[in-house]
């Protein structure tokens, strides 16, 4: 945990000087600075933190340097978010209990699965009585527990997380969201955060009440007890008081409860909303997902400042190590090749010595020179073992959380799924996938209904900006046989939900509701899109022919028997020959020529012209079936007979471990 | 295959039972044998009529043909079909008729084959039609005959017919309607025809045949008056074709000088038509002349006329660059450009300029000293 670098109050300086932490009591040895890339640049040109009480005598004429100097400090994340809530998620009452849900959810989660726990997530969303605008939200998981001196700092300091300084595919990113979500609530009600935790059966139940201080950007703590009954062996829960409107539609908690649902199989999920509606979202699959290996930094992925800041803090004592082992994918070979191609852009200094270099001493022009060369190198894929697809079976399962099959039977619904294998942007290894339902029992007229999801997370605004969208949008889907208007969304009975998951998935903004519009990434989307456009094409096309065969039977028997009829009046043949002569006339034109459709042919891909691997061990059209028992107060996401073991089987042979050399 | 030979009255429905017997077991034997059953039937267009031959007579169909086979897309009108030749067995056997309408309603008892319109009627029997006009037969002989009669007779004419219910023969003589005339019923193929007449004269508008009938213009010259009331119908032009083959009498038209009663009136009632050439050995009279008005007595008898109209001048172009019969005749198109040279047209009737009765005192009796210079 030590190394995985925490804290994100602003620094300055290269001697890794502390911040100024006020009272370091409660919070372990801080390690080095770790600054964001994004907030790097502003850290640089800061000057030291200074008492902030001393800083503004009000100056009656033009400021001095030295009076300017003293205005100048460090901004606390705290406070600058307080002015930047938009950033975040929180412009609006309505977002921001999405937010708020989101986060809290979403840490629950990654923590459950991070410690190898089947998660059971309880949320609870409740009216502040006497208000009409405050929220009380509970969310409650079955997870490790936190301990107890990392509490405060989980839930009350900005930017301090397990998750920023990894690349491990996780739910949350930045450690920004949840003590986010607590600010939110502190600044718009003034209420504190509640935190109860327990990590072990024989450990204690404690209990705190906290505050952020948003100037220094450390919690503060109101109350503290040890409880002395919790229901729950292990896990955390948080309870909020946030300004906040609840609303019904595609942005809201509800839909947003549902399709987390469906994006996490194996997550039992209880939820009541505001207005007191329970929602049981229960275990589907009853294994973890396959944990995603944590990897280092790909020579490729990697930005200046990143790189700068890693030659700081290694602990190799030349540079040869350092490529080797802070990155993943650079052999003996290939770090001589980097620094040789250093060496040659760095007129001072000979490959030798570079070899030996200690990454603390590299000079300016040093770094820039191997940060060019790291680009240029021709090097493997990283690793994929850092991801962990719902899997295209689990995909197809949950897509019947995303819909009401209403009256119909789920096996009229044409069900298909597909995941890539993985593929890489900028040195990140990313991989798509793509669910989709088609079925006379969804609205015809409309068009299509698009699920986004990133890591399991659905996203739910910004669809417009979105690089799922716009992949949608941009296959032709009129080669498939569906109607599309020009560059909108196929319109047809159908729901496509897609999922992208990476180690540091690329979203527009800090509020993760959209996906840039990397060319890689698009390109996969697309193809993930076409194989299944394919099959519902192939279906589409066999339904098709269904109707048509039974038409022309019927149409077929309504006429054989007049011209039967008529030969015999004409020829005066007996009964028995003209039975036969209908017979006859029957295998004439109605030949059994049930010319069946190669299934399982192997697919050429259009764009790459490579063939697909495709996995089908069930028959797309034998959709799920659910057993019938649906409450009407709880949504169930029906469940395909053996499909576990079926995901286990394509899993393992769509993802073989490792990676692929 | 002895195609278009002409058919002893006596022998039709004999060979028209056989006929239908032979097409029904051609499709039988297809289907016992594992075949797709075929109806052929020649290509019903212009463009599927021969050069006119002379010898012929009129105007024949050519020897494109059209084959439907047995299919999910031909399977409704192959039972159509079918189910109209079982009727037309039917018909013949009980020596009765039906119209096109008849048909249609009587296909009201075939369940799902049962006709949806009448032009769905219409075109299975036409293409009935085509099918048995390859044996020399006509609709007529199906006992299908057309709702359109039209024509009427007078003259030195008795007919043969025979009471349909009764089977006695019944004489009709033609020289006792006072005024009036006989009309030619829609099916002429039992009728029997007894006179000593010496031609037959045909006329386009029945306000002439009323005045040469009134004035008993057949009594002095000996002859038999049609009016053919437009465009001759089938059953007019088969009436005309039948008498003047067996009295064995000339066949004269007096018609409008103008391109229709040309080319739509006189060539169809000599030669046939373009899109029904597959029964113009039927429907043909090719002993007909024309006796006039020609462009040649609007000149010589100074009648009043009017301009060619733009559609005059179109049928008449028409005539000479694409109808078989005219190409044939060099004397035709002599008039025919003649008659678009002068711009004008000319009625039978304008001959009244002279005084009403000079139609029936001067100009036929001058026509009728030199039928040799009569137009093919």
């Amino acid at each position: 945990m030590d190394q995985q670098g925490r804290l994100g109050l602003i620094e300055t300086g290269e001697d890794g000087s502390a911040p100024p932490a006020a009272d370091a009591n409660d919070s372990p040895p801080v390690p080095v600075e770790t600054i964001p890339p994004e907030l790097g640049e502003r850290a640089n040109d800061s000057q030291p933190p200074v008492a902030v009480e001393t800083a503004n005598p009000p100056p009656k004429r033009r400021a001095s340097a030295r009076s300017m100097g003293g205005k100048h400090r460090a901004i606390s994340i705290s406070e600058f978010f307080t002015k930047n809530r938009h950033l975040l998620g929180f412009d609006n009452p309505a977002k921001a209990l999405l937010t708020t849900v989101r986060e809290a959810v979403d840490n629950a989660l990654d923590a459950c699965e991070e410690a190898g726990i089947l998660p059971n997530i309880t949320v609870e969303i409740d009216p502040v009585t006497g208000y009409d605008d405050r929220y009380t939200v509970l969310v409650r998981d079955n997870g490790p527990g936190i301990i107890k001196a990392q509490i405060g700092k989980v839930f009350g300091k900005l930017l301090y997380g397990s998750k920023f300084h990894r690349l491990k595919q996780s739910r949350g990113q930045q450690g920004i969201g949840i003590s986010a979500a607590g600010m939110y609530g502190q600044i718009t009600t003034g209420r504190p955060v509640t935190v109860i935790s327990r990590t072990g059966k024989r450990r204690p139940t404690h209990r705190m009440v906290l505050q952020i201080d948003t100037r220094r950007n450390e919690p503060k703590y109101l109350s503290e007890e040890q409880l002395e009954e919790w229901d729950w062996e292990h896990g955390t829960e948080i309870i909020l008081t946030i300004a906040a409107t609840f609303k019904g539609g595609r942005h809201s908690v509800d839909e947003y409860m549902r399709q987390t649902a469906m994006s996490n199989p194996h997550a039992h999920i209880v939820y009541r909303n505001p207005r007191g509606v329970d929602h049981v979202y229960e275990r589907q699959v009853h294994e973890l997902p396959k944990e995603p290996e944590e990897i280092q930094p790909h020579p490729h992925g990697i930005e200046l400042g990143m790189l700068m800041r890693m030659l700081r803090e290694t602990k190799r004592r030349n540079l040869t190590d350092f490529l080797k082992e802070e990155f993943c994918r650079v052999s003996q070979r290939n770090a001589e090749e980097i620094i040789t191609g250093t060496a040659k852009r760095v007129p001072d200094r000979q490959r030798n010595q570079m070899l030996r270099r200690n990454p603390k001493a590299m000079e300016r022009h040093e770094v820039e020179a191997l940060f060019k060369v790291l680009g240029e190198t021709k090097l493997h894929s990283p690793p994929t073992n850092c991801l962990s697809p719902i899997g295209h079976e689990d995909i197809r399962t949950g897509l019947f959380a995303l819909f009401d099959p209403g009256e119909h039977d789920p096996s009229e619904f044409f069900v298909t799924g597909e995941t890539r294998k993985p593929a890489v942007y900028r040195g990140n290894p990313f991989q798509v996938e793509v669910g989709l339902v088609y079925g006379k029992g969804l609205e015809g007229d409309n068009a299509a209904e698009v699920y986004r999801f990133a890591n399991r997370v659905p996203l739910q605004y910004q669809a417009g900006a979105c690089a799922i969208t716009k992949a949608v949008q941009s296959l032709n889907w009129r080669q498939y046989n569906l109607t599309q208007p020009r560059g909108g969304f196929p319109v047809a009975p159908m729901v496509v939900s897609v999922h992208i998951s990476s180690a540091w998935v690329p979203y527009t903004s800090e509020s993760k509701e959209a996906i840039a519009h990397y060319p890689e990434i698009l390109s996969e989307l697309r193809l993930a899109l076409q194989v299944c456009a394919r099959r519902l094409q192939r279906h589409i096309r066999r339904q098709r022919k269904q109707r048509d065969a039974e038409k022309r039977k019927q149409y077929l028997e309504k006429y054989l028997d007049p011209i039967s009829e008529a030969l015999q009046e004409i020829l005066g043949f007996n009964d028995q020959e003209k039975a036969r002569v209908s017979v006859q006339l029957t295998e004439l034109i109605d030949p059994q020529e049930e010319e069946a459709e190669p299934e399982d042919e192997a697919e050429v891909d259009e764009m790459v012209g490579r063939p697909i691997r495709h996995v089908e061990v069930v028959p797309e059209d034998q959709a799920t079936t659910d057993d019938g028992s649906r409450e009407t107060t709880s949504d169930s996401i029906v469940s395909p007979e053996g499909a576990e073991e079926v995901a286990q089987a394509t899993l393992g042979l769509e993802l073989p471990e490792g990676a692929e050399d | 295959m002895a195609r278009k030979k002409t058919i002893d009255p006596e022998k039709a429905d004999e060979i028209t039972i056989e006929t239908l017997a032979k097409l029904a077991k051609g499709i039988h034997q297809s289907i016992t044998r594992g075949r797709y059953p075929e109806l052929i039937s020649p290509v019903r267009s212009l463009q599927n009529v021969k050069e006119f031959r002379k010898r012929v007579g009129y105007l024949e169909i050519g020897e494109k043909i059209k084959t439907r086979t047995l299919s999910v897309n031909t399977v409704k009108t192959f039972a159509q079909t079918l189910k109209m030749m079982s009727l037309s067995k039917d018909l013949v056997e009980t020596n009765d008729f039906a119209t096109k309408r008849d048909a249609y309603y009587q296909s009201k008892n075939w369940g799902p084959a049962a006709f949806k319109d009448q032009p769905e009627s219409d075109t299975v029997m036409d293409d009935i039609e085509a099918m048995v006009s390859r044996y020399g037969l006509g609709r007529e002989h199906l006992r299908y005959i057309p709702d359109e009669h039209g024509g009427s007779v007078a003259g030195a004419l008795k007919v043969h017919d025979k009471d349909l219910e009764t089977g006695e023969p019944e004489v009709i003589d033609c020289t006792r309607f006072g005024s009036g005339a006989y009309s030619i019923p829609s099916w002429v193929e039992h009728l029997d025809f007894e006179t000593d007449a010496d031609f037959v004269l045909c006329i386009e508008t029945a306000g002439m045949f009323q005045r040469l009938q009134s004035h008993k213009f057949w009594r002095k010259y000996n002859c038999i008056l049609v009016s053919l009331g437009g465009v001759p119908s089938r059953a007019c032009r088969r009436f005309v074709r039948r008498l003047s083959e067996q009295a064995k009498i000339p066949v004269y038209a007096f018609v409008d000088c103008d391109p229709y009663g040309v080319a739509n009136i006189y060539r169809s009632l000599k030669v046939g038509s373009g899109n029904a050439a597959h029964v113009n050995h039927l429907f043909c009279v090719p002993q007909a002349r024309f006796l006039g008005v020609t462009p040649k007595d609007i000149v010589d008898y100074k009648l009043p006329t009017h301009p060619l109209k733009d559609r005059d001048i179109k049928r008449a172009n028409d005539a000479l660059s694409n109808d078989p019969f005219f190409q044939a005749h060099p004397k035709w198109q002599n008039e025919i450009q003649r008659l678009l040279d002068m711009g004008v047209r000319a009625e039978q009737q304008a001959l009244a300029r002279w005084g009403l009765n000079y139609v029936i005192d001067e100009y036929l009796p001058a026509k009728l000293k030199k039928t040799g210079s009569f137009l093919p």
